[in-house]
């Protein structure tokens, strides 16, 4: 079959630019090959190529006592002890799951499992961040149901918990939604497997499903580029999802690992075929030759610029050693897979494509892998940072019952209960779940050990939005904290970091701001990024979402027995806060809320007060000195407290006394002042208590009890808020669904 | 006392059983492959929970034709028992071995929750240690779990109480908010006539460890362990 020439216009037509097509032909001295300049268009693609966002990447810390793998791997590794390693990453899927939100939502769940098992690590817990467009946004309802299915659907066939995740509501998210998936594994700390081809003369092997025509172009065109109107044409670039051929291809897998015969693996995830074989040549500083016509398909008649740029789903790219081809073979069998021998390991540098012996591709690996191009894009503060920063807090009315403004909050989208959601999403499969869904943080223990994990994905694109920098560190603190308030010790951290166009210099200045605000927080609470994600080009029409990083991270207990959750349990515990409420409104919920502003600063954060009230939390926790502990966040302490009140079978009511305010009711109430958790301990255990906090440096003082049927809130003697804890939760746990389908007739 | 559980491409409950048996209960547990046919050595085969063959077509009916399968129903024709969880109950019953068969949710959703179900029925040698009408609370999670039969077989299964399990409130009482799935007559696990073949969708093996907060699944380990031994 003859190929399409090669000129200028059709460089542009996959994608690329002028100036790339340029380098194309400095590079290979010859005008490419369609096929070759198909590669190119999809290895130099923001997606696969992190052109714009590399040289800033730099800046977050990624070494660590315990970091066994950190960023440029399928995902990051880190040393849990006992023999036993964590393999984690989060990815993005964002594009695909806004043209047609199941399969996007599931084939990003299978691509994220994928990157964690050919670490030889078997998953374990999956989690995920979403953000949707408003409630009344015609198409929000239908994404929301397609998403949460698609999540579902494949990790639930995949065994696979999906223990915890975060969603979020808000109009900048209208035309482009995010769908970022985390997933763990567990691996022998000395047998991880990376992407990488070494030994002149080992076989190349194909396993898993057969290539089709679908998700040609899926990174390039439809990741890398902002939506339009033609958006919808592109439903084609979006792969299907076969769960239970990955959870046959994950099982074969490990069981070829156990043999000693595998040299390198890399799933065939965005750019497919193209990406898993220039990588895996790019690192391991060697070449692949390989034989497309031995390529299993699904369909008749593909074209080498077809098969290799395929984003068929569920299928994997490896090297096993000389002389292992039989075994290798064996092993898939019995799983019902195809596996074959597609070519051989080289040591010429290049990647060699033959279609019946005839070549279709030879290009260097290294300039399409390990050393893209990359960009230094320029940079502009954005103007509207300027008018968004000036509040006045005294234009704001203070509203004259607090107790209306509970209710809106709870029944708010995104503070309600988000149950209607993971009970979709098999969270007890594998037995390992000891702290459930809705929680600060799930936990979940690891066998064979007397320890256990904290798991926890966080981002509030609000404060970034408002002041980048600051909404960095906010994210980093709050997912520590989360973590702490399990009692987990923070390990490492997976960031997922969703932006606008970095063709547009605002964008790249926010971009920039984000990562420096993260990697400050990262710095001094001592967590080293070991893998992440980049998605540009989250924009429709020019219209970019609010900047959304998000961060998963994993944290270790020691012993499992002395986790500690959210709920309060026995009347009459201490409540304490620990931290303190400052005079701050700027970027809350509740601003948003009940006032409909978007302004003014997030809540400042003390990086070393942080430290210590986590560090405090912890201890309190592994003393066995509290019953919950709790941090404060989207809808401040008033939330916060009614949240650990809300035990699934029997509400517990909490009352909270202060003598004198010197702040605003309701920035007392509902700000969001940082560096804040509420614990509750009890009567017999509070010297002890008082004694370690005492010693400790972070400010913490009494605020209330346990008990009662109602939440009671008074200040110098007035009652701020009282009202039956029944009914408040009621209200916060049936929220989601009633706004979900409150238009419905049933 | 040897217990076998098989694994079906698609089983992903069969580590969670595995391990309950082998790592909890110290006892003699094997994976059996689902094509291998030998079974006399076992005293309990489980089926464990999952998506077998994707669940594709429906839940359970490929898995049915699986070579394990044939040896399955012989060995439950020889009296031998045999506990299908899930995934397990719906290859049962597309086996032959129960009768009825699972519709969607009412709600057409995947539901993973806490449920609780009454004992019915002690007389099965899967709850010889429990008590009539004790509530055990157990996970669910399974989008097909909707049971039904036609009328003349519930009016069998009520009439020989092969009805082992119903959904119901914390305390006890037969609701329809307690019903999450929508089954005809509350109905979450059923055995045969001859007792020795049982099927239940909620998950005792993954709510038998004080770590995770409850330990009710033991109660139907433990009386198939205390069934078999006084059987030896």
């Amino acid at each position: 079959m003859k190929e399409p020439e090669v000129n200028l216009t059709t460089a542009l037509e996959q994608g690329l630019t002028e100036d790339e097509y340029q380098r194309i032909l400095k590079l290979l001295g010859r005008v490419p090959t369609f096929t070759e300049l198909g590669i190119f268009a999809l290895m130099w693609s923001e997606h696969c190529s992190y052109k714009s966002s590399r040289a800033l990447l730099k800046q977050f810390p990624t070494k660590g006592e315990r970091v066994i793998q950190g960023p440029g791997e399928n995902a990051g590794v880190v040393d849990i002890g006992d023999g036993l390693a964590v393999v984690f990453k989060i990815e993005s899927h964002n594009h695909p799951s806004f043209i047609e939100p199941y399969q996007g939502a599931a084939t990003g769940v299978g691509g994220i499992l994928r990157d964690v098992f050919t670490m030889g690590a078997r998953p374990i817990a999956s989690l995920n961040s979403l953000r949707f467009g408003s409630f009344d946004h015609p198409k929000t309802r239908w994404l929301v149901e397609g998403v949460v299915a698609g999540i579902g659907d494949y990790g639930n066939c995949m065994g696979v918990p999906t223990v915890g995740g975060e969603i979020y509501f808000h109009p900048s998210y209208n035309g482009n939604i995010l769908v970022n998936a985390f997933t763990l594994g567990i691996a022998p700390r000395d047998r991880i497997f990376r992407g990488r081809a070494s030994g002149v003369g080992n076989p190349v092997f194909y396993v898993g499903s057969k290539t089709g025509r679908d998700g040609i172009h899926g990174a390039g065109l439809l990741a890398s580029a902002e939506f339009d109107e033609t958006s919808e044409e592109k439903r084609p670039t979006v792969q299907v999802g076969d769960p239970f051929m990955e959870k046959l291809l994950l099982e074969a897998c490990l069981e070829l690992m156990e043999t000693g015969c595998l040299v390198g693996i890399q799933d065939m995830g965005a750019a497919g075929l193209s990406s898993s074989s220039f990588e895996m040549a790019g690192r391991g500083e060697t070449g692949i030759v390989m034989e497309l016509s031995r390529v299993p398909c699904r369909e008749p008649g593909m074209t080498p610029y077809e098969l290799m740029l395929s984003e068929s789903q569920e299928r994997m790219l490896l090297i096993a050693t000389k002389g292992a081809e039989e075994k290798v073979k064996r092993i898939f069998e019995k799983w019902d897979l195809e596996a074959v021998v597609i070519g051989e390991v080289t040591d010429d540098g290049m990647v060699t494509v033959l279609k019946d012996g005839n070549i279709a591709a030879q290009l260097p690996a290294e300039p399409l892998s390990t050393s893209a191009l990359f960009y230094h894009r320029p940079m502009r503060k954005p103007g509207y940072l300027k008018d968004i920063a000036r509040f006045e807090p005294a234009s704001v009315p203070i509203p004259s019952d607090m107790n209306q403004v509970l209710k809106e909050l709870l029944s708010s989208p995104n503070i309600a209960s988000k149950e209607w959601v993971y009970r979709q999403y098999d969270y007890t499969v594998r037995n390992n779940t000891v702290l459930l869904p809705g929680s600060d943080a799930a936990v979940i223990r690891i066998k064979g050990t007397t320890k256990a994990l904290g798991l926890t994905v966080d981002g509030n694109s609000r404060y970034c939005h408002l002041h980048p920098q600051r909404g960095g560190m906010l994210v980093v603190a709050e997912a520590a904290r989360n973590l702490s308030c399990c009692g987990a010790t923070p390990l490492a951290l997976t960031d997922c970091l969703n932006f606008g166009n970095p063709e547009k210099p605002e964008i790249m200045w926010l971009f920039d701001q984000c990562i420096k605000g993260m990697s400050q927080a990262c710095q001094v609470l001592g967590i080293p990024v070991v893998s992440g994600n980049v998605s540009f080009y989250n924009e429709t029409f020019g219209s970019p979402i609010y900047p959304t990083p998000t961060v998963g991270m994993v944290g270790l207990l020691d012993d499992c027995r002395k986790h500690c959750a959210q709920l309060f349990k026995e009347e009459g515990d201490i409540i304490l806060l620990l931290g303190e409420t400052r005079d701050e409104l700027g970027g809350s919920e509740y601003l948003s809320v009940v006032h409909e502003l978007e302004r003014g600063e997030p809540p400042t954060l003390d990086l070393p007060l942080e430290k210590g009230v986590q560090e405090t939390c912890r201890e309190l926790i592994g003393r066995g000195l509290v019953h919950s502990a709790h941090d404060c966040s989207e809808g401040g302490l008033a939330v916060a407290l009614a949240e650990c009140c809300f035990h699934p079978q029997r509400s517990i009511g909490a009352s909270m006394e202060l003598k004198s305010s010197s702040i605003r009711e309701d920035a007392f109430l509902f700000g969001e002042s940082q560096s804040r958790i509420l614990v509750s301990v009890p009567r017999q255990r509070m010297k002890e208590t008082e004694r370690l906090l005492d010693k400790s440096s972070i400010p913490w003082e009494v605020i209330g009890r346990v008990g009662g049927e109602a939440l009671r809130v008074t200040c110098g003697g007035e009652v701020l808020i009282d009202h039956p804890i029944k009914e408040l939760h009621h209200l916060w746990s049936t929220a989601l669904e009633r706004l979900l389908f409150s238009k419905e007739d049933d | 006392m040897k217990f076998g559980v098989v694994v079906f491409p698609g089983s992903n409950c069969d580590h969670d059983t595995y391990y309950v048996l082998k790592e909890v209960y110290k006892l003699e547990v094997d994976y059996i492959w689902h094509k291998e046919t030998t079974l006399s050595s076992y005293d309990c085969i489980i089926l464990p929970g999952g998506f077998s063959y994707g669940d594709y077509m429906r839940s359970g009916a490929i898995a049915r034709f699986s070579p394990v399968m044939q040896s399955v129903i012989k060995f439950a024709h020889q009296g031998g028992l045999v506990l299908g969880i899930c995934n397990g109950f719906q290859i049962l019953m597309e086996a032959g071995l129960l009768p009825g068969a699972m519709l969607r949710n009412k709600k057409l959703k995947f539901i993973c929750q806490d449920v609780h179900i009454r004992v019915e029925d002690i007389h099965t040698p899967f709850t010889t240690l429990c008590r009539k009408g004790e509530v055990l609370r157990l996970p669910i999670a399974h989008k097909d779990g909707n049971y039904f039969a036609d009328v003349p077989k519930m009016e069998e299964l009520k009439k020989n109480n092969q009805i082992i399990f119903r959904y119901c409130t914390p305390d006890g009482a037969l609701t329809e908010e307690a019903n999450l799935n929508g089954s005809l007559d509350y109905v979450a696990g059923i055995c045969n006539l001859e007792r020795n073949v049982l099927g239940l969708m909620p998950h005792p093996e993954r709510y038998a460890e004080s770590i995770l907060g409850n330990e009710d699944g033991k109660r139907i380990f433990d009386s198939i362990i205390n069934y078999l031994s006084k059987e030896k």
